[in-house]
């Protein structure tokens, strides 16, 4: 694809080689200050959740960006994909699987897995429009979240015992062991969501997802977005469409769910995990990035994340401040006359008295 | 007799979603934005109703009146800080915003009251009720709370029918731009309808927390998401369908949690939405937009 010349470039090329660019840096700043100790270790222990919020965030804009529809369930995909993924991990931890085999194929199945489940769900959630869709997205996801929490999955030497009322009801052999109990879920999963891995999975999403934009099936995405009847007018077939992107924006946000079950020993689907108010908050990082835009995505993801750490010397204001500051930033970015008011004033101007620019609102 | 007992629990459970609901649908119908801030001024109304009562010693009438005044207070503040700026926005931004206006109230009770729970003591005074011979008992609480809901609602269908206001509000909820031209101030209705949904949250939360007596931060949210399916499930921006919707998303959340599981309870609430929108995907009572090409 890369030409010697320049010019031939495209802009979507650029954005993607930045983008690309920038996420390789990013590594590698963070590998320079952790072998010289300049990250604190409190730093270092949320490097694994940017990256997973990053991921989702990536499958989240792809159907909010890309596609035009507002989930508000993608928590409940990073659910599904979490605990397929830990109970592979759990079963095959005692076969002497070589681990790195073990963390791809549980990966591979968390996000498959997580693929069916959007695909799924997709089939009679798209039928829906705007806020109808939005509302049974979060319904699907907290009927995940619920349906889980009472789960029991138990092994023994005879095999596999399911059960939806409590573990006693399993009825296993002595040496059975649990693999899911309940409300309190998976323990003991392998930790093996290291930053590296989040940086390749960041990565590999991103591939995909510029891949996917960049072609026919994107723009055929993008053409259902911005005007559904126009688009079925030339041939588009919408459903099939829709439900390409819905299924891999779900599988993205498996893909996140299996770093996220890896890098905790326990593994428990609570309403701050994987309630509604992670898929709100992931949808948050998508619109404040700027909807369409991955990159946007990864920064909004991570300078939201690190917010609440910088402030933690706040103690309790921390998230009063966070709250202000994502009003602000919502008020500066999207209303009429902020946007009016940024045109009118040059872009160095605007830097220079950035702490007005806010006050204005 | 259970059966019925939990029937009217359901009931009452229902008619306080629908009272939420209905700032929902009010707020939807008119700004066509989802105010997901709305759960937590049911919180912030449950805490003036606390305060006054518990460090002021006001009588609970009075708590009441100034929690509700409070509550639409807050509502118009809340709407001509962070919602009237972005009209004109998306409704994504408005969306997060609002998730922004959420998180602020949650933090701001949190930072002001702390984080532990407190109990509520009920404000309803009505005393219990034992039918068929102590079979059945319906509290005071439940009482009072089909009894506001009544009025609630049967007051509102008066306002928005008969007054200019609320004739106002039907007009800009049809087509704002039309009822501009006629003459209807917008901005002042589309405060109103804040300050009137505003105002019957702090009601909701009253009753919420007579019912279920305890009071966090987080007292809101899952009621707010609960009502604000039931404004779904009733067809959003239709009142009639916000109280339909309420009274069967309670009776239905009761009676999962009594004869299938208590603890799958949300999810059959939420599988009922998904069904019901499946079959009429403009909820029960909405209205289907024909669409133009």
């Amino acid at each position: 694809m890369k030409k010697s010349n320049m010019k031939s470039i495209n802009k979507q090329t650029k954005s993607m080689l930045i983008t690309y660019a920038m996420v390789i840096a990013v590594f590698i700043i963070v590998e320079i200050m952790i072998s010289t100790g300049m990250m604190s270790s409190l730093m270092q222990g949320l490097l694994v959740p940017l990256c997973i919020y990053s991921i989702v965030a990536i499958g989240l804009n792809l159907c909010v960006g890309y596609l035009g529809e507002l989930s508000l369930g993608h928590a409940g995909f990073m659910c599904v994909g979490a605990f397929s993924s830990a109970v592979f991990s759990k079963c095959m931890m005692t076969s002497g699987m070589n681990e790195t085999l073990r963390f791809i194929l549980a990966l591979l199945i968390g996000t498959v897995v997580a693929a069916v489940f959007g695909w799924l769900i997709g089939i009679p959630v798209l039928r829906l429009r705007g806020d109808y869709l939005a509302i049974v997205t979060l319904a699907f996801g907290e009927i995940i979240k619920n349906v889980i929490n009472v789960m029991y999955l138990g092994r023994d030497s005879k095999g596999f015992h399911f059960s939806i009322k409590d573990s006693a009801s399993l009825n296993m052999q002595a040496d059975g062991k649990m693999i899911i109990d309940g409300a309190k879920g998976i323990v003991g999963t392998p930790n093996q969501s290291t930053f590296v891995v989040g940086i390749i999975i960041i990565l590999i999403s991103l591939f995909v997802s510029f891949n996917l934009v960049n072609s026919r099936t994107g723009r055929a995405i993008m053409a259902i977005r911005d005007n559904r009847i126009a688009a079925e007018s030339v041939g588009i077939n919408i459903t099939k469409y829709k439900l390409m992107a819905f299924t891999i924006s779900a599988a993205i946000a498996g893909a996140g769910g299996v770093l996220y079950a890896h890098n905790l020993s326990t593994l428990t689907a609570l309403p701050a995990n994987f309630g509604y108010n992670m898929s709100i908050m992931i949808l948050v990082f998508v619109v404040l990035g700027g909807m369409g835009s991955f990159r946007g995505s990864i920064i909004a993801a991570v300078v939201l994340t690190m917010l609440p750490e910088v402030l933690r010397g706040l103690a309790d204001y921390r998230m009063l401040i966070y709250a202000i500051v994502l009003i602000i930033m919502m008020l500066f970015n999207w209303a009429p006359k902020a946007i009016e008011w940024r045109e009118k004033h040059s872009l160095k101007r605007m830097f220079g008295k950035k702490e007005k620019a806010e006050e204005v609102q | 007799m259970s059966f019925i007992s939990y029937l009217i629990n359901g009931v009452s459970l229902g008619s306080i979603y629908a009272i939420i609901a209905l700032g929902y649908t009010m707020v939807y119908g008119i700004a066509k934005m989802l105010n997901f801030a709305h759960g937590d001024v049911i919180m912030i109304g449950c805490y003036i109703v606390f305060v006054l009562m518990g460090s002021f010693h006001l009588n609970s009438t009075v708590s009441i009146i100034a929690a509700v005044i409070g509550c639409t207070v807050l509502g118009v503040v809340i709407e001509k800080i962070a919602y009237k700026p972005l009209r004109k926005a998306s409704p994504l931004a408005v969306l997060i915003t609002a998730i922004g206006v959420s998180y602020f109230l949650q933090n701001f009770a949190l930072i002001l009251f702390g984080a532990d729970t407190k109990s509520f003591t009920s404000v309803v005074s009505i005393p219990t009720i034992k039918l068929a011979g102590g079979d059945l008992t319906i509290s005071g609480v439940t009482i009072a709370t089909v009894i506001s809901c009544i009025i609630i609602m049967a007051a509102l269908m008066i306002f928005i029918k008969k007054s200019k206001s609320g004739q106002a509000m039907l007009a800009v909820s049809e087509d704002k731009d039309a009822a501009q031209l006629m003459g209807v101030n917008v901005n002042k209705t589309i405060s109103l309808t804040f300050a009137i949904g505003s105002g019957l949250a702090a009601i909701a939360g009253v009753l919420l927390c007579s019912a279920y007596p305890t009071l966090s931060p987080y007292t809101g949210a899952m009621p707010g998401i609960k009502a604000f399916t039931a404004a779904v499930f009733g067809g959003i921006g239709s009142i009639p369908g916000a109280l339909i919707g309420g009274i069967l998303l309670g009776v239905i959340e009761i009676l999962g949690r009594a004869y299938i599981s208590s603890q799958l309870s949300d999810a059959i609430v939420f599988a009922v939405l998904i069904i019901v929108l499946l079959v009429k995907p403009t909820g029960l009572l909405g209205k289907q937009v024909q669409e133009k090409v």
